[in-house]
């Protein structure tokens, strides 16, 4: 793959990002059609779905935490020059780290909750900051690298929470984290007496107060800003942004080219593992055997590719690709329509974030007509 | 004991490198042309789904293995869509497919099977035969190592099939010279784009008949779990036999004797001897890929203008 391909993905414009969705959406909209269900009925399902009761919406809202998190470790990735695909292997790290720092170590509230998480993040930022070595000291494409590290971390995940003395009685997961460790917005309060009481004379927290609605977003959003920051405010992101663009300018003015790869994939890694962290803290408080790979990272490369690449467009994209994805898990319930619909809408809008060249069509195309339209007025 | 054992290992070794070497081959077509195709693992799938769906219905294994084939190649033609007419990048391509391709399988089987994220089962004789069944002394030796089924058979074959194509053909020069050096073979009248779709859409039949190979020989049925990763794995075989039909098979095999072991170790009688994680057996695929890309194994070097885009001038 070359770089300008990957440049051109990079800037692709506002205007073929939504292209790409409309054209995403319609492709769903014909493949529910061809199956004999109402495309609109079935996107009214999913719009219902997202916002018509609070407790949706801050479902939403932690279903896109962590895409939001794995998006910002491809995007980061990507604008310093590199493929990170291996942001699945990285949140598994990330979410077993958090998951036995939670559960072993004893800390005062807050403060374990932030140990958690750092051990999360460090542990992601190891297994990516591999790829980044292996990449910059024998020259291993990162793709190849990143993929096979998914899966032996799939397996080292699976190994490391079945063993007798970390894994909770009569489950293939680890022990529960400590409340200390957690990060749901007063998680033993909601259900406490008091907490009770309080929900029932005020329905619309208590409808939000079903779900377990954590810190998690905040960290994400901080994590955006901090991405953007980084990129475009120091001198460390200049010089990742730098050998992303020409490796070998970059290495004859001076920079590093080498540990900017490592320190550029540590930090993919990390921002993957804060996702994974930050969603055992919030929601499952275990990290449990994997039968497959649950795809919270695959998502992020989707995020980032929608994002187009930007810190900040990762916020959006990954609200969009949350809110597809919890939305649309109401399908089978309400239509019997497959739920997967939405895979197949989100792979098409990848498909055609993938075709620049379309684009370029669709411009050469669109600006005759608009010179007809000139023309006609002047006449 | 130790034979039983030995032929014990060598037939699940046999049996479950089947699906492995059809992908794997896919990949090694599609490369050799210079298109990287991760996406195998989605066209993988869904040849899977419908190689146990169709062959459902059919009630016969082989109709479903072809209708695999062509499920596979018809998602690898939008693959070369994007990747050889609208220039796109090859890696993001493959993952589209990889979302497409089980999003579609899923959406597919629930469809037709009742809101089920598997397929019903089909029934034992209509799985794919065992040529060999019968043929040596029941549970001896040569009946545990060589009673497989037709698709490994085919598989092994396929190999030998596609070396002849590769280095002995017109065709195959072709198919090479289009992934070294694609501007060169151009001016020398070879029609890029046409080689370029043929690989990709072979690759993707190849593909489905290793999905196929899994859910109509190996097990009977799809089920949304019975794929994950064996189509990374296939690319890993690729990659570790250096982009060649040999060597991916020498790899395929090296693989799925880590997937025989882990069966064979699995055993309870062997389990409570020598307890082995097979966790961390199933990581040696993996690993191994590794060391071979960082050189301990021998480098290896894809065909120089594998992934690029190439653009008529």
């Amino acid at each position: 793959m070359s770089d300008e391909k990957r440049k051109l993905l990079a800037a692709s414009p506002l205007f073929f990002t939504f292209f790409s969705v409309l054209t995403g959406l319609l492709v769903g909209a014909l493949v529910l059609l061809i199956s004999g269900y109402s495309p609109l009925k079935a996107y009214h399902v999913i719009i219902d779905g997202i916002f018509s009761r609070p407790s949706y919406i801050v479902y939403t809202v932690i279903y896109s935490t962590p895409l939001i998190m794995t998006g910002l470790s491809v995007a980061f990735a990507f604008r310093t020059g590199l493929f990170n695909i291996g942001a699945e292997g990285q949140f598994i790290m990330g979410a077993l780290g958090a998951a036995l720092a939670g559960a072993f170590l004893h800390l005062p509230p807050v403060l374990h909750a932030i140990v958690a998480a750092l051990a999360g993040i460090a542990a992601a930022a190891v297994w990516g900051g591999i790829a980044g070595f292996l990449k910059a000291r024998f020259g291993v494409n990162e793709v190849i690298a990143t993929i096979m590290l998914n899966w032996t971390a799939l397996y080292l995940n699976n190994f490391i929470v079945t063993l007798p003395s970390i894994k909770r009685t009569a489950t293939n997961a680890t022990a529960f984290i400590l409340d200390s460790a957690r990060i749901e917005i007063l998680p033993l309060w909601k259900v406490s007496e008091a907490g009770r009481t309080w929900r029932a004379m005020h329905p619309f927290w208590h409808d939000i107060f079903r779900t377990p609605f954590n810190a998690g977003i905040l960290v994400a959003l901080f994590l955006a800003f901090f991405c953007w920051w980084i990129l475009n405010r120091t001198t460390l992101g200049y010089e990742l942004r730098a050998v992303g663009h020409n490796a070998d300018c970059s290495e004859h003015t001076g920079i590093n080219v080498k540990a900017r790869m490592i320190s550029s994939m540590a930090i993919a890694g990390g921002l993957a593992g804060a996702a994974g962290a930050l969603h055992v803290l919030g929601w499952t408080r275990q990290a449990a055997e994997l039968a497959a790979m649950e795809g919270l990272g695959f998502d992020g490369i989707a995020v980032a590719l929608i994002g187009g690449s930007s810190p900040i467009g990762c916020i959006p994209a990954g609200l969009l690709f949350g809110a597809l994805k919890y939305g649309g898990s109401k399908l089978q319930f309400a239509l019997r329509a497959p739920i997967e619909v939405v895979n197949i809408v989100i792979g098409s809008i990848i498909f055609f974030v993938a075709m620049p060249k379309l684009l370029r069509i669709i411009r050469r195309w669109l600006e005759p007509k608009k010179r007809q339209g000139g023309d006609s007025h002047a006449a | 004991m130790l034979l039983e054992s030995i032929a014990f290992i060598i037939a699940t070794t046999l049996m479950y490198s089947a699906p492995l070497i059809f992908t794997a081959l896919g990949g090694v077509v599609s490369e050799n042309a210079g298109v990287v195709n991760i996406g195998l693992e989605g066209m993988m799938t869904l040849g899977a789904f419908v190689g146990a769906a169709v062959g459902y219905f059919a009630n016969d294994a082989w109709i479903g293995f072809l209708a695999a084939g062509a499920a596979g190649g018809a998602l690898a033609f939008f693959h070369a869509l994007a990747c050889v007419t609208f220039l796109a990048d090859h890696i993001v391509s493959g993952i589209a497919i990889n979302f497409i391709g089980p999003g579609l399988s899923l959406f597919l089987s629930r469809y037709f099977f009742d809101g089920a994220t598997q397929t019903l089962s089909l029934s034992l004789d209509a799985k794919i035969p065992r040529p060999l069944n019968g043929v040596f002394e029941q549970n001896g030796f040569f009946d545990m190592v060589f009673n497989q089924y037709a698709t490994v058979y085919l598989a092994l074959f396929l190999v030998a099939f596609l070396w002849f194509i590769l280095y002995r053909t017109r065709l195959g020069l072709r198919i090479r010279a289009v992934g070294e050096h694609p501007k060169a073979a151009d001016t020398l009248g070879i029609n890029v784009l046409r080689i370029k779709y043929l690989a990709v859409i072979t690759s993707g039949v190849l593909a489905g008949f290793g999905g196929a190979a899994l859910s109509v020989a190996i097990v009977s049925r799809f089920s949304s779990t019975l794929v994950s990763g064996q189509g990374f794995i296939a690319l890993a075989a690729m990659i570790f036999g250096k982009w060649k039909p040999v060597g991916t098979l020498a790899a395929c095999l090296l693989f799925s004797s880590a997937q025989g072991l882990t069966v064979y170790l699995g055993r309870g009688d062997l389990q409570r001897m020598l307890p082995m994680p097979s966790q961390l057996l199933a990581t040696i695929p993996f690993l191994l890929t590794l060391a071979v890309l960082i050189g301990f194994v021998g480098k290896s070097r894809p065909p120089a203008a594998d992934g690029i885009p190439y653009e008529k001038e």
